[in-house]
């Protein structure tokens, strides 16, 4: 195992090898390290400092008994801590004892929220539950003409009504649709806004109680750095979201928003996004976040090859 | 390892200003600027406290200002675009997904026509869904041409034939819109290369100016986006989005150095008209005061 941060901690720990035992001074060093690597991943400024309290007070402990390898050691504690603090794995979405059940998308401009949506219909549809998409974004130019193209290439019906702006007619309109044509699920796809702005968020809170969604999926871009937290909880206040949705995981980007999410709102991450197509949604594996946040390959993988 | 000493901030500067320093530091990393230049950054302020010409925190803070701007206007700083002075002007417009490439265009052609400069969109994101469409709602707001071919086809031979039809038709500015795309997937990039050599074809020494767009919400892996983008074509400048939201898009100064390209333009919202040059000192100062 031959990562980055394994690589740095060597080199702390290296120069007291032939002492043996480990200073806290030493451990202090160590996590300035990890500090350094977990904000390069993005990780929220203020819950890294808290991370590494946590982590310091259990590495002295464990260190402390001349380690063989302190490096690897405290690796292992901060993957472990890392996986603990993104939560169990997730299940799906959660569905109505009442069919159909509403999806309702939400985030920030761009985030990936109607690829999205066409991700989830795919998905539903394979597991043969009708689904619907309704377009709710009456603003950005050419959204509803995106999520036509998506349903038709997916062969997912879509509701759209050029005529108003009211996104909450629209909506009603769209579920009652799915209604008549007993569908199992209705996905609403919104516009991006910011979460400072008031009448944008007015709208949401509008359309959530008008239609009361079953899920409320926070749509965040997998490459946001230190607003990650921010921006969650702006959404967050104004609609209890249900679960966040990681999107753009396909590139290099070490996601450390994952934690910072999850470590504030405790809201599962319900899927991450990897790549454009329609089939590039998937699971969320929170040791597997953990060890790409540190930069350590598939640690799973490694481990189960040991 | 002095690198690794100075990540802590207190342990280097206990008894000093402690307390202003280390406020500054989380200002910056908090502000997405990365622990190197926020460190480079940090370390300057605290050279001119010792000096003695930082005392106060209002001093602190605007010694940490003049440290960005500075950083900022080092080398090829220049916001004002690139034209050409022999014929049509071409603008390649390049970013990840959804980091605002299409809506930057329609801003810079609506800004084009109000100094009375004529434009023609070309649309070569044949591949998501509704691009198209969307780049002709704005070259329709802008007042501007569009030239567009089928979804699907070959971006390369829509820039081509933008260009060829900027150049017939006599315009003066050709913006040619691409497909988002993550700069680790190789066939896009090489995509990329392709329509940046099909344009420079067509008209020799074009493009003029090579745009990366960044969103002003992402974090440290614009870093990454900007090498890989840059190796692949000659990128001559950064347009950073969404700086209307709360983020600060502070990683713009490490990309800054890292190119040696000027941050050209800075998006403040979705309207046609939130478009700035970008400003270094305004910049600056905006960051210190929140
Ligand atoms: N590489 C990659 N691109 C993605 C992913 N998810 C979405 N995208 C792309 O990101 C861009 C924005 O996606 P959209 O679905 O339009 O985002 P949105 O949130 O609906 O945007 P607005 O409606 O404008 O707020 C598009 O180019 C998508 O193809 C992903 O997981 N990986
Ligand atoms: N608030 C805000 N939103 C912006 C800004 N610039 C773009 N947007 C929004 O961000 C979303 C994505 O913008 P696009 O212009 O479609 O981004 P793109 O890079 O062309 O996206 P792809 O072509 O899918 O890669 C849209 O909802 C825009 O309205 C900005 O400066 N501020
Ligand atoms: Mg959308
Ligand atoms: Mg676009």
């Amino acid at each position: 195992m031959f990562d980055e941060l394994t690589d740095k901690l060597g080199n702390v720990f290296a120069k007291l090898r032939g002492r043996g035992v480990l200073t806290e001074n030493d451990i202090k060093e160590g996590m300035r390290e990890v500090r350094r690597v977990l904000l390069e991943a993005d990780v929220n400024f203020a819950l890294t400092r808290e991370f590494l309290e946590r982590v310091e007070k259990q590495a002295v402990g464990v260190l402390q008994l001349k380690s063989i390898q302190p490096a690897q050691q405290l690796v292992k504690i901060v993957h472990d801590e890392l996986t603990a603090m993104l939560g169990e794995r997730r299940e799906g979405l959660k569905m109505s004892s009442v069919p159909p059940t509403i999806i309702m998308m939400v985030g920030l401009q761009g985030s990936g929220k109607t690829t999205t949506a066409g991700k989830l219909a795919r998905r539903l549809k394979l597991e043969a539950k009708s689904t619907r998409l309704v377009a709710a974004d009456v603003y950005r130019p050419a959204a509803i003409d995106q999520l036509e193209t998506l349903g038709k290439a997916l062969d997912v019906p879509v509701y759209a009504d050029r005529t108003t702006q009211d996104v909450v007619k629209i909506a009603k309109a769209g579920i009652e649709q799915g209604v008549r044509n007993r569908d199992r699920v209705v996905i609403v796809d919104t516009a991006g806004r910011l979460q400072i702005d008031a009448d944008m968020m007015d709208e949401l809170t509008r359309l959530k109680a008008a239609i009361k969604p079953d899920e409320i999926l926070f749509v965040a871009d997998g490459m946001t750095g230190q607003e990650a937290v921010k921006i969650a909880q702006g959404f967050n206040e104004a609609l209890d979201i249900t679960g966040v949705i990681l999107t753009k995981l396909d590139g290099d980007a070490r996601g450390g928003a994952a934690l910072s999410i999850y470590g504030v709102l405790k809201k599962p991450i319900k899927y991450i996004g990897v790549g454009e197509k329609p089939d590039a949604l998937e699971e969320f594996h929170p040791e597997r976040m953990a060890g790409r946040i540190l930069q350590m390959g598939d640690i799973v993988s490694l481990v189960e090859k040991a | 390892i002095k690198d690794v000493v100075r990540t802590d901030v207190s342990v280097l500067f206990k008894g000093v200003d402690e307390g202003s320093l280390e406020a500054l530091e989380t200002l910056l990393i908090e502000s997405d600027f990365g622990v190197p230049t926020s460190l480079a950054l940090v370390a300057e302020v605290e050279r001119r406290h010792k000096r003695g010409d930082v005392k106060s925190e209002s001093e602190f803070r605007q010694a940490l200002a003049d440290g960005v701007e500075a950083a900022l206007r080092k080398g090829n700083s220049d916001p004002a675009l690139r034209t050409n002075p022999g014929g049509p002007t071409v603008v390649l417009v390049i970013g990840v997904n959804g980091a605002g490439k299409t809506t930057f265009i329609g801003k810079l052609s609506a800004a084009f026509r109000a100094e009375g400069k004529r434009v023609l969109l070309g649309a070569a994101d044949t591949f998501r869904a509704g691009a198209i469409d969307q780049l002709r709602v704005w070259s329709e707001r802008a007042g501007v041409d569009f030239v567009g071919g089928a979804p699907g086809s070959d971006p390369a031979s829509v820039a081509f034939d933008a260009v060829d039809a900027g150049v017939t038709r006599g315009v003066d500015v050709i913006i040619v819109d691409t497909a988002g795309r993550l700069h680790t997937s190789d066939d896009l990039m090489t995509e990329l290369r392709k329509i940046h050599r099909v344009i420079g074809k067509r008209l020799p020494d074009a493009p003029h100016e090579i745009l990366l767009v960044l969103d002003g919400t992402i974090g440290q892996n614009a870093l990454s986006q900007a090498r890989t983008f840059s190796a692949a074509v000659p990128v001559t400048g950064i347009v950073v989005t969404k700086l209307d939201g709360t983020a600060k898009g502070g990683i713009v100064v490490a990309v800054h150095e890292a190119l040696d390209v000027p941050i050209k333009f800075v998006g403040l919202g979705e309207q046609i008209g939130d478009l700035e040059p970008f400003d270094a000192g305004d910049y600056a100062r905006e960051l210190v005061e929140t």
